[in-house]
C-alpha cells in the first residue's frame, strides 16, 4: 500500500503526475479499478468573475490531516494505493488545484473512497482560499455544494 | 511552560496577528489559551481548533510544548 500526500507550490499536471505514479505502484497486476477526481480553477464564484486565487494552508496539519484520511479510506475500502496532490499560492484560471485518485481491485470501492477523500479534504483539511477579483480581494467562506 | 498560538487566514487578517507564544504558570484549557491572547472576545463560534494539528474542543486540555491553532471554516478542494 501506498500513501503519497503532496503540497505543490507551483502548477502541476494531473495526467502525468498519476501515470508516473503509478508506474512506482507494488500492486502491479492487482487493481481493476482507479478513480480520479481533479478539481480545477473556476472563472466565477457565486455569481462574480474571479481573476486568480490564493491558497493558504497550515503547513505540517494539511499533510498529517490528508495522510490520516488516505489511511482510513484504505482500511474501509480496501484499497490499494491512494494519492492526494494539493496546489497552495496563487492558481490561475484553469490551473489544477487537487488531485485525488485512489486504486483499488473494483470499481464501488474506487468510486466510494475517491468521493470519500474529496469530501473529508473539502470539510476538514486546513486550507483556504482568497479570491481576486475584478474589484477588490475576498475570502471563500464556505465551499459550494457537491 | 510554553504554548505556541497560531491564527489563519481570515482570522489572522482580523486579529492582525499569525503566531505567538505564551508562557501559562499550568494546564489550561484551549479557550484559557484564546482568553490569554485575545483579550476582548470569547472564542467565536464558526472558529475551528486544533491542539498539535489535530482538531479539539474548546474545552480540550492544553500542555507544555502544545500548539494550539484557531482557524476560520476550511474551503480547500
Amino acid at each position: 500500500m501506498t500513501v503519497r500526500v503532496e503540497i505543490r507550490g507551483s502548477e502541476f499536471d494531473p495526467w502525468v503526475e498519476l501515470s508516473r505514479y503509478q508506474e512506482t505502484l507494488g500492486n502491479q497486476g492487482k487493481y481493476g479499478a482507479t478513480a480520479v477526481f481533479i478539481g480545477t480553477m473556476r472563472d466565477f464564484n457565486e455569481g462574480v468573475r474571479v481573476k486568480s486565487l490564493v491558497l493558504e494552508h497550515y503547513p505540517g496539519m494539511t499533510e498529517k490531516h490528508l495522510t490520516e484520511i488516505s489511511q482510513q479510506a484504505i482500511d474501509r475500502w480496501g484499497l490499494l494505493d491512494t494519492m492526494v496532490i494539493h496546489r497552495v499560492g496563487e492558481i490561475r484560471i484553469n490551473e489544477p488545484i487537487v488531485a485525488v485518485a485512489v486504486w483499488s481491485a473494483h470499481r464501488a470501492a474506487a468510486f466510494e473512497a475517491c468521493r470519500f477523500l474529496v469530501e473529508d479534504l473539502k470539510s476538514h483539511a486546513p486550507f483556504w482560499k482568497r479570491e481576486y477579483l475584478a474589484e477588490g480581494i475576498r475570502w471563500v467562506e464556505k465551499t459550494t455544494p457537491g | 511552560m510554553a504554548v505556541t498560538v497560531k491564527f489563519f487566514a481570515s482570522l489572522s487578517e482580523r486579529l492582525g496577528r499569525s503566531e505567538e507564544v505564551i508562557k501559562p504558570k499550568g494546564p489550561l484549557t484551549v479557550r484559557e489559551v484564546w482568553a490569554a491572547v485575545v483579550a476582548d472576545e470569547p472564542v467565536p463560534e464558526n472558529v475551528l481548533i486544533a491542539v498539535n494539528m489535530e482538531y479539539a474542543r474548546p474545552d480540550a486540555e492544553v500542555s507544555d510544548g502544545d500548539e494550539v491553532a484557531f482557524f476560520p471554516p476550511v474551503t480547500g478542494g
